[in-house]
């Protein structure tokens, strides 16, 4: 009998619990804030109690005085998220959520793709941009974000994007003239920098000459270009191919300093051909018939 | 107890004389693991059982023992003897082993014989053949061979200066933070694909073309698909290709698919890949005097020359033939067994079958290098 009495009186104090906490206290929280400032939560009510706030990959506790105001500095709540606030007093537990955003933009996150292409190549180069706060909260408030390409005679460009759920992204060409050019994106004082290194194109001729160098035949091109007037660079393999009698010869020769040159064996009648790649060159027929 | 004595004499009866038939008659396998005792195994009362022994002892690298069984080792020492058959510097034949051998006499008189002597060594890129034609001359009751010494050429002490490119390649590091660019791959085409139909399978054969300006690895893979979409088969190129490849390099490209019928695959998915590597222009190769050598017994042949100052250990020349409308039509190779020294011309002969030779017109070779202590 008397434990029958106590569950039901147990029962009645938890069915009320709500009705005295909407009585005896409850929180004024903010809808949303900036993870770099400051935020105060309003408790109502008198008593001890404990407030948490929990939120993305943290989680805090203060002891507070029901009636006061509670302050976190700025940074305290440096992850954005949504957040829950819970208050727990003697006799009564409240509860209320509540948003931090991001803070102003402060780091970027820059990705340049490729980071080597020819030149010359419309809407070769492209750049993404992801905009994060101090706190490394990507920023998803649209943010213009400004991509300019440097350094070199003609490739001086801007362009603007605004950052759509915190990324904004452009594509830019490639200039004339070969060399590295900076890629830079910038939101406010953050910077990002990259190099673009922009590299001749195919040939746009391919000539060479021969002479005689003892028993041999010494040939050479011509300074490779492509069509821009870029050298092609050094290293670059060329082909020189001899025909003769039944017979031919083949080297592979790397472009140095500018040109290919080596020698071959010097047969009446040959015919030699320059070539590179796919891109074949000239040909020449050198001295009589054998 | 009587018939368990006479169990244990039967057995021991036997044990013995299977070691006198087996001492007497050995098999070629027993000989070629006696470690060069063939001399012990059997003697050189023949012409053919003194080369035999000979390339018994030459598959044992028994080179002392081989040395002193030859008739005219007054002439060179074991050194030069031994470096006539594994090379100077370090090759192929360094690194391979006798597989087989086969002795085909020639001519024979009462003193003298001429035997013809095929070495069959394997290495791990396939089998080369050395072909000896020896001359065995009789001394007492007993066959000595006369060993047609081939000495390596030696190159006069020099300086050739090289300063052809190199090139260096600084990736990103695991520390780098993330959106860091990192080295672009290099950029590669294949410019010409061909599948052909042969007795063993499919074959797909090709060109890869670097159109980059910086040096790459590369592989080719091929996936052979069904009409109803499922994969055949898969293959790579391994090593019928120039794995690495200078800007603007071309390499043909072989991959075989072994039992698969042509008439069996709708499609084939290429998959070329690149790696930017570190490399050097160096060692330049040329290829000189190379002709295509119809049928039968068709090839290219021809020389190549290191023109550069280091020693190539490793060289391998690749062939690419077309027909008359300038159609890929075949793709072959070969390795020069021996070290390539500069400006050294070093002949290699490509062997292609009878039915492609008839369709060749032109033919283009390239060659691919390896030396130790490189770093490509």
């Amino acid at each position: 009998m008397k434990l029958t009495l106590t569950f039901l009186l147990g029962g009645l104090t938890l069915a009320a619990m709500p009705f005295a906490l909407a009585q005896s206290g409850s929180m004024l929280l903010p809808v949303a804030a900036e993870a770099d400032s400051a935020i105060s939560i309003q408790s109502v009510g008198s008593g001890k109690a404990i407030l948490y706030v929990v939120g993305p990959g943290q989680v805090l506790r203060r002891n507070v005085q029901l009636g006061e105001t509670t302050f976190f500095g700025p940074g305290e709540l440096y992850n954005a998220g949504h957040y829950v606030a819970v208050l727990v007093g003697d006799s009564s537990t409240e509860s209320g959520g509540f948003d931090v955003i991001a803070a102003q933009p402060a780091t970027l996150s820059f990705l340049a793709k490729p980071s080597r292409l020819p030149v010359d190549l419309p809407d070769g180069i492209s750049g993404v941009v992801y905009v994060f706060d101090k706190f490394q909260n990507l920023v998803l408030a649209p943010t213009p974000v400004s991509f300019q390409l440097s350094g070199l005679a003609d490739t001086a460009g801007t362009r603007t994007a605004v950052t759509r759920n915190g990324v904004a992204w452009t594509k830019m060409n490639s200039a004339a003239k070969e060399g590295a050019v900076q890629f830079v994106a910038r939101v406010g004082d953050a910077v990002g920098t990259r190099v673009i290194q922009q590299v001749p194109g195919d040939p746009c001729h391919l000539r060479m000459s021969a002479k005689p160098l003892g028993q041999r035949l010494a040939v050479e091109t011509e300074p490779v270009r492509d069509c821009r007037g870029n050298a092609l660079p050094d290293g670059t393999i060329v082909t020189f191919t001899e025909t003769y009698d039944g017979g031919a010869s083949t080297v592979d020769v790397p472009i140095k300093r500018g040109i290919a040159q080596t020698d071959m064996p010097a047969y009446g009648g040959a015919k030699i051909s320059v070539a590179m790649g796919v891109f074949v060159g000239n040909e020449i027929r050198w001295g009589n018939e054998r | 107890m009587n018939s368990g004595r006479f169990l244990a004499i039967i057995l021991g009866t036997a044990t013995v004389a299977l070691i006198v038939v087996g001492t007497v008659w050995p098999v070629p396998s027993a000989i070629a693991m006696a470690d060069s005792g063939s001399g012990l195994l059997r003697l050189s009362l023949t012409p053919e059982a003194a080369v035999q022994n000979l390339a018994n002892e030459i598959g044992g690298r028994a080179w002392e023992k081989a040395y002193s069984s030859l008739a005219n080792k007054s002439e060179f020492t074991e050194l030069e003897f031994e470096r006539d058959l594994v090379g100077t510097y370090p090759s192929l034949r360094t690194y391979s082993v006798l597989e087989s051998s086969d002795l085909q006499p020639l001519h024979a008189s009462a003193d003298d014989a001429q035997v013809r002597l095929k070495l069959r060594w394997s290495s791990v890129v396939g089998t080369f053949l050395d072909t000896r034609d020896l001359r065995v001359v009789r001394a007492g009751d007993r066959w000595s061979v006369q060993w047609p010494i081939v000495n390596e050429s030696r190159v006069p002490p020099q300086v050739i200066p090289v300063n052809y490119l190199r090139w260096d390649v600084i990736y990103r590091g695991a520390e780098d933070d993330w959106g860091s660019q990192d080295v672009e791959a290099p950029h590669v085409r294949i410019v010409d694909m061909h599948p052909v139909d042969r007795a063993a399978g499919v074959v797909i054969m090709g060109e890869l073309l670097n159109e980059d300006v910086v040096p790459a690895f590369v592989t080719v893979k091929a996936t052979l698909l069904a009409k109803n979409g499922t994969t055949l088969a898969t293959e790579d190129s391994f090593d019928k290709i120039s794995h690495v490849l200078l800007p603007k390099q071309v390499t043909p490209f072989l991959i075989a698919f072994h039992n698969v019928a042509l008439s069996e695959v709708d499609s084939v998915h290429m998959d070329p890949s690149a790696t930017l590597i570190a490399a050097s222009a160096d060692p330049l190769i040329e290829i000189e005097d190379q002709r295509f050598n119809p049928a039968p017994g068709a090839s290219l042949s021809g020389k190549i020359r290191n023109q550069s100052g280091q020693v190539v250990n490793v060289a391998h020349v690749l062939g690419t033939f077309y027909d008359k409308n300038g159609q890929l039509i075949w793709v072959a190779d070969q390795y020069v067994d021996r070290a390539l020294l500069p400006q050294t011309p070093a002949p290699f002969s490509i062997p292609l079958p009878a039915d492609i030779a008839a369709k060749v017109s032109s033919e283009r070779a390239i060659t691919a290098t390896y030396s130790s202590g490189r770093f490509q």
